[in-house]
Parts: structure tokens; sequence; C-alpha cells
């Protein structure tokens, strides 16, 4: 199996004013391909500074991060930039979508960003609405789609130009449990599809209870590492 | 990248009325420095052309020097030849020849000092405003005619009227004494001072005859109305007189210089003006963009994490301003057109100016300029400087973070 993400001896800690605060302590993980963990753990535990951290949008006090080979946290702004439009997929807890434009071109403007041919981005985005199950619906704003329809569109945006790696900040906090599970069931299926790998935060028990792997944080610590099932 | 466009255009449109008072605000920038600017160029325009009209002519030619150094021996010989010539190959008829003296003239009661000119009386009336603003008695009657017509205020001073006498006494081309006693049979008002005060007329062979000139005389005055012609024209008459290299072309600006300053000092100072309206419109379109980047700082953090560059989004900002100040200069500029278009058409005439203007022969009303200038320049400092303001909120994104972004609410 390959390592799609690494984190050796992680650290994150913040000032605030003349306290420190210890986000991160010493984090060591390791995520293999096509694996579908979890990331749980109270409030304030440090889950969303840790997908932050591998999904270079904020940067480490010490520690390495690998993902799919590279060294993030030596990354630049505009490496950790192609990183993110070429490797990783985000989804986050609400608001992921662009309110202007209609579920169809939320997906394809990544694929536009990356150069990808006007015909070509039509074909995907078309098969992969199909695919999280808003077929007919790909003209529509966000605003005339549910939470639960949106969060499905936020996940096809992020699959749709097969990253190596998908992190999801609390994706079902949002949504009732019947959509959490719908959610859920249909990023494992995506990922299994797509050979993708995915990280998700949550404290939902439901969402743990899909994981093949979960990782518990506690006070900036992981207390637990297991697989499941 | 089309996408981009089509973004930024979306996202011009999330704040309907606040797009559309920015656009509001910018169109009617835009409109007012049209006409402005236009009628400013227009007025100048105005003031060209009645110069020109007055006396001066839009061209004259003379002796090289002679400009310089008005002396009486500078002078041009066979000049009315040389002006008949010039009328048949040009095919203009407001051609004149003309000679200048000084001499003193003398009433029974007072003596003044005054520019005497031999002029041709039958193409005079094209070139000049004179003969057709005579307000007592009649103009000079024919070529040959022993006859003086004298400016309202010089009139005045000498308290003379037609059918006065007047001595005049001056110094001939050749040094010898230039002495007549001459009728005078007009006064004239032409509204320019300098003129009713000091010019004297009388025909031209008069003139040679009392200065001892020969067939001589000082210059040859060439109107023509439309000023824009005057490079064009002026390569006629220099090549006209291509063969007699002593003789030079001046044109209106180099005759009459104060005319030229006169209208690059007011066309500075109408600029203060336009500053003021273009610093409004520049603070009213960076409070929009300032506004519509502020509000859209979370949107930015979620674009930043799929991939785009804070340079991607500056620029997507900056397409926004593209987009709404085009949309905006563009409706601005042709409703200022069309207002300019209109006074064109019809005139714009201000109180009391009509009847001045009859009184002195001259045209009753102001013409906006429509031309590239005066269409483009106010536009294109507003969309300069527009863009520059919209610069700045894009740049504040170069210092966004995402997580910080995405927090924002
Ligand atoms: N920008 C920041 N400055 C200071 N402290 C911060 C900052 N961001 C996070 N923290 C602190 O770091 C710790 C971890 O926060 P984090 O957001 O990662 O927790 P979390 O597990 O995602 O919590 P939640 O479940 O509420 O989202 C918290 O104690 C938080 O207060
Ligand atoms: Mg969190």
């Amino acid at each position: 199996m390959t390592t799609v993400v690494s984190c050796k001896q992680l650290n994150k800690i913040y000032q605030q004013g003349s306290i420190e605060v210890h986000a991160l302590t010493d984090i060591n993980l390791t995520v293999e391909a096509g694996d579908f963990v979890c990331l749980s753990g109270p409030s304030g535990s440090g889950k969303s500074t840790l997908l932050n951290m591998i999904g270079g949008l904020d940067s480490p006090s010490s520690g390495e991060i690998m993902v799919d080979g590279q060294r993030v946290d030596q990354m630049n702004k505009s490496e950790l930039a192609e990183l993110r439009l070429h490797k990783i997929g985000f989804v986050f807890q609400a608001y992921n979508l662009i309110p202007v434009l209609t579920a169809r071109e939320n997906i394809e403007m990544v694929m536009q960003m990356q150069g990808d041919s006007k015909q070509y981005r039509h074909q995907l985005s078309m098969a992969i609405l199909k695919e999280v199950g808003l077929e007919g619906l790909e003209n529509r704003r966000p605003s005339e789609l549910s939470g639960g329809q949106q969060q499905r569109v936020a996940v096809a945006r992020a699959i749709v130009d097969k990253p190596c790696l998908v992190l999801a900040d609390e994706p079902t906090a949002n949504l009732d449990s019947a959509n959490a599970e719908n959610l859920l069931q249909l990023m494992r299926d995506m990922g299994e599809e797509h050979q993708t790998t995915f990280i998700v935060s949550t404290h939902d028990p439901l969402v743990m209870s899909h994981a093949r792997r979960l990782v518990k944080l506690h006070d900036g610590k992981i207390i637990e590492n297991h697989e499941q099932h | 990248m089309a996408g981009n466009w089509l973004l930024a255009w979306r996202n011009i449109w999330r704040q309907p009325r606040r797009t559309v008072l920015t656009m509001l605000a910018i169109a009617f920038g835009a409109a007012l420095l049209v006409f402005s600017i236009g009628l400013q160029l227009g007025q100048y325009d105005l003031m060209i052309q009645n110069a020109v009209r007055l006396y001066q002519g839009l061209f004259q030619v003379q002796q090289q020097g002679y400009h310089d150094d008005a002396k009486i021996r500078t002078s041009i010989p066979g000049i009315e030849l040389l002006a008949r010539k010039l009328r048949q190959q040009s095919g203009l008829d407001s051609i004149a020849a003309r000679a200048n003296g000084f001499a003193l003239i003398s009433s029974a009661k007072r003596t003044y000092g005054s520019l005497v000119v031999g002029v041709q009386p039958e193409y005079e009336k094209y070139v000049s405003t004179l003969p057709g603003v005579i307000k007592q008695g009649r103009y000079l009657s024919s070529d040959n005619a022993h006859e003086l017509v004298i400016g309202e205020s010089l009139a005045r001073n000498m308290k003379i009227k037609p059918g006065d006498e007047i001595t005049l006494m001056g110094s001939g081309r050749d040094g010898s004494i230039a002495a007549s006693i001459i009728p005078v049979v007009g006064i004239y008002a032409s509204g320019s001072r300098e003129l009713d005060r000091q010019l004297v007329q009388m025909p031209l062979a008069a003139f040679q005859d009392i200065f001892s000139m020969q067939d001589h005389g000082h210059a040859i005055v060439i109107y023509h109305e439309d000023v824009k012609q005057q490079s064009q024209l002026h390569a006629v008459f220099k090549d006209l007189i291509a063969d007699q290299q002593q003789l030079v072309v001046l044109s209106w600006d180099e005759i009459q210089p104060g005319v030229k300053q006169m209208i690059e000092l007011d066309y500075s100072s109408g600029w203060l003006m336009y500053i003021v309206l273009v610093a409004v419109i520049v603070f009213s379109i960076l409070n929009t963009f300032l506004m519509s980047v502020l509000e859209r700082t979370r949107e930015f953090g979620i674009m930043l994490a799929l991939g785009y560059t804070p340079y991607n989004i500056g620029r997507l900002v900056m397409q926004e301003a593209f987009i709404l100040t085009s949309i905006a200069l563009i409706a601005g500029t042709l409703i200022g057109l069309g207002v300019n278009y209109y006074f064109y058409i019809y005139g714009l005439t201000f109180s009391g100016m009509d009847e001045i203007a009859r009184m002195y022969n001259m045209p009753a009303v102001i013409r906006p300029q429509i031309s590239p200038d005066s269409v483009l320049i106010g536009p294109g400092i507003i969309f300069l400087f527009t863009l520059l303001a919209a610069l700045y909120p894009a740049s504040r994104i170069r210092k966004l973070e995402p997580v910080e972004a995405m927090n924002h609410i």
C-alpha cells in the first residue's frame, strides 16, 4: 500500500497574546491510499487544525507533513495552491459553493482552473452530478438547493478532478441524520469508486461508524488510532 | 479565461442596486465630462474662428521678417497681381492684399497716432468683418477712391464724423514724407477695442500713392471658415508661393500667438473641475469595491482552498471593475455625445451673446466640439483612475490567508 499522508512530530502552537495554545502536540499519523479515515474528538481538540495543516491551508509550528510524497511544510504559497488545485479536494461544513454559479458551474470552475477543455468539463460534471444523485438539478444555484444537496455538490466538486486526497471538515454538521447518512454513504462509495483517500472530521457517532479507520484526538493529541470492521 | 468573465459578470449583479448606483455615478460623470470638454473645446473653436474672422485671416503671406519687425520697406512687390494669382490658383475668393503704415492723423482739434491700412475693398469684405460693421456712413467704395474709414473710438476721440476731412502725416517707403488730406466716409465698430481705437483703412491704390509704395504691399490675407483644414490649406499656399523664396505663409497662431496662449491657459484651469469630478467618481467605485471584496472574504477563503491563488482572485476583482466601469462609461459617453450632438446641431446660446454677436458680425452660437479628443479624453481618464482605484481592494486580497478568510463571517 502506498502512503498518501504522513505526519511526523507535528506541532501547532497558536500565540494568543502572552498565552501559547497547543492546538496540536507531537502528532504522528499515516494514511494509506484509498483509506476512509474519521477524525473525531470534542470541540477544540484540534481536528480542523490538523486537516488545515494537511491541506496546506495553514503551516505547522514544527514537524513534517508529506502528501503524496511531497513535503507540504516546506512549500511556498504558490506551490501550496498548486497542490490544492491538483491533489486535494475540500469539503467544509457549509457555504462551500460560489453562490452565483450553478451546481454544474461550481463543479467545473476547478476543472477550468486546471485547464480542462469545455467539452471535457461538461462531460465530467454531468457524469459526477448523476453519480451524486443530482441529475436534473445541474442548473440550480446553491440557494435553490437543500443543505444536503449543496453538500453533495461540494463532494462532487472535491472529487471530480481525481485528487488523491479529500479533506472534509464536519461535512454533515449542518445536516439532519438522514441526510448525513446519505452523504456519508455517498462519500464512501465515491472513495471506493474513484480510489480516493478521505479524511473526515466529526463528532457525530454516525460518521465514525462509517469509517474504516478511527483517529481520536483530545487536547491536540492522538489518543486512539485503530481500524474498524 | 472565458469562465472568469462569466463569474465576474455574475458577481457584479449580486448587489444590483449598489452596482446600478455606482454605474450611474460613473455614467453621469462621464457624460458630464464629455459635455464639458466638448463645450470647452467648442468654445476654443469659436474663439479661434472669431479671431481669424475679425481681421487677421487664417493665413497671411508676408515678406520674410515682416511679422517680427514690421518695417514698411519689408514689402512684397506686385502684391495685387500675386493676390489675384493666389485667388485663381487656389479657387478661393477670400484672399485680399493689404499694405500697412504708421501715421499721425489729425482732425481740426486733435492728433493721434494710427495704423493706416491699404485694402482692396472688393476682397476685404471676404477676409474681415470690418466692411460689414459700418455704423455711420459707408465702407470704401472702390480701389481708386481717395477716402478713409475709421474706428469708432478713434472717431470719438478725434471728434470727427463722416464727411469730415483729416490730415495724414507719415513717412513713405522710400523715406519721403507721406502726407495727404483725406475725407472720412465711414465709421466702423468691430467690437475689438484695439482695432476701433487705432485702425484706419483706405483703398490700396491710395495708400500706395501716399506712401510711395509703387505696386508693393505687406500682406496677403487669406480667410477660410474651416480652421480644421488649416494644415492642408497651409500646404496648398506654401506650394503656390514656392517660386518666391523670400515669402512666407504664416498661420493664425503665428500671427496671433496671444489667442493660442489664452486657450492654453484656460485649458489648464478647466482641469481643476475635472479632477474633482473624477475624484468623486473614483471614491464611489473604491467604496463599492471595498465593500464587495470585504463581504466575500469567506468565499475567497473557499476559493483559496480550491487552489485559486490570491492573484487569480485579485484578477477576478479587476475583471469585475473592468466590466462595471466599461458599461457605465460606454453609456455615459453615448449620453454625453448625444447631448453634444444636439447642441452641435442646434447651437448653444448664452443670454446676451446673441445681441453682441449680431452687432459685431460674428456667429451667435457655441457648438460643442465633436472629435476623438472631446469624446475620449474624459471617459479615458475615468477609466484609468477607476481601474487604479480597484487595484487597492484587489491588492488587499494578496494578504488573504485561507484559514482566516474562511473563519470570517
Ligand atoms: N487562529 C487561532 N488562534 C488561536 N487559537 C486557535 C486558532 N485556531 C484554533 N485555535 C485553538 O486551537 C485549538 C484547536 O482548534 P480546532 O479548531 O482545530 O478544534 P476542532 O477540533 O476543530 O473544534 P470544533 O469541533 O469545535 O471544530 C482550540 O483550542 C482553538 O481554540
Ligand atoms: Mg473544527
